[in-house]
């Protein structure tokens, strides 16, 4: 076998190596991780109820109530989506921090781009207009100045600062 | 003509903005028109009678419109408020005698969820019906923003009296007599 095919044999077997020991370790840390990083996720996608602040934050009675639920379901073992409609069934809508995008909800989703649209519109419409009106002024003479020497006041002109220079 | 659209524009969103706020104030004026009505004598009919409710550890749903006829005390409350807690026993009490007066308390559960709201039925040794609202609608539409709160209603339908925050029973004697020995 050659160097050359040894080295690259050598390369594949280390890779293969890794890959496995990615595969066996990932699955166990990511499973370490879930239980924790559901409760955090779950926690930043709802809203205290009684106080209307994210969950996270909030430090009312009711906070901790919710909070006590949300790791009741999490220790049955239910998922995030599974949660959530939980917690709507028992909360109601108000306890997502985005609500559903239906009747008077739709303001939140459409009224932000909607402001956004508006303002890149007026931008549009009114920064070529802005920039068109400052070139004719950049262009135009100042007010007061006088406009081109005649020949003969050019004459002149030279005449004197040659006779200084 | 051009020189008016985007002045046109701008009070269009203006007056639509202010209009969404007006929205908005409008939904919270329930609760101060309630109390005042009540503290003026002319008692206001209370509001979603025949919205039907959950019936906490049932399948069953009711509405107020079922106790039609009967003085209801209706006490909002939650498992993890303290003076809802405080006022539990008070209220079990009341229900005893209320029962042979054609009058009943009716529970209605707010900001709660479902094992909370149970557990707390069985350790205050709750044997009134409890409702749940899980959309608040329903305590909404009484003006309720907080718990507990309690809306002693007639036999009319009409509420008569309002207590925004933890009642005792001092406030139970002065209250339920006048109401329960009038006619129906």
């Amino acid at each position: 076998m050659s160097p050359r095919r040894r080295r690259r044999r050598r390369i594949v077997t280390a890779l293969s190596a890794a890959l496995l020991m990615a595969c066996c370790v990932c699955p166990a840390a990511g499973a370490a991780a879930r239980s924790h990083a559901d409760f955090i996720q779950v926690q930043n996608d709802v809203m205290c109820v009684a106080c209307h602040e994210p969950l996270a934050v909030a430090q009312s009675p009711e906070a901790f109530s919710e909070r006590a639920y949300i790791r009741q379901l999490i220790a049955q073992g239910l998922t995030r989506t599974q949660i959530e409609k939980n917690l709507v069934a028992n909360y109601g809508p108000a306890v997502l921090a985005k609500p559903p995008a239906e009747g008077f909800n739709l303001v939140i989703y459409i009224l932000p781009p909607a402001v956004l649209a508006i303002g890149i519109a007026f931008l549009l419409y009114t920064l070529p207009k802005w920039r068109r009106s400052t070139r004719v002024t950049a262009g135009a003479p100042l007010p007061g100045a006088a406009g081109p020497l005649d020949p003969e006041d050019d004459r002149r002109l030279r005449e004197d600062l040659a006779r200084r220079a | 003509m051009r020189r008016f659209v985007l002045p046109g524009l701008i009070v269009m969103a203006a007056v639509a903005l202010l209009a969404l706020l007006a929205f908005g104030v409008s939904g919270q004026n329930s609760g101060s028109s309630i109390d005042s009505q009540v503290a003026r004598g002319t008692f206001p009919t209370a509001p979603d009678a025949h919205l039907a409710l959950p019936v906490l550890g049932s399948h069953q749903t009711r509405s107020l419109a079922d106790y039609r006829g009967q003085v209801v005390v209706l006490n909002v409350f939650a498992s993890w408020c303290d003076p809802c807690r405080a006022e539990a026993p008070i209220l079990a009490d009341a229900e005893r005698s209320l029962r042979t007066q054609h009058a009943t308390i009716l529970g209605v559960t707010y900001l709660d969820n479902t094992s909370a709201s149970e557990a707390f039925v069985r350790q205050e040794h709750i044997t009134y019906p409890v409702l749940r609202d899980v959309s608040g609608n329903f305590v909404r539409s009484f003006g309720a923003t907080g718990v507990p709160e309690t809306f002693v209603i007639n036999r009319q339908g009409r509420i008569q009296a309002v207590r925004r925050f933890q009642l005792d029973t001092t406030w139970l004697k002065q209250t339920l007599p006048s109401i329960l020995s009038a006619r129906s």
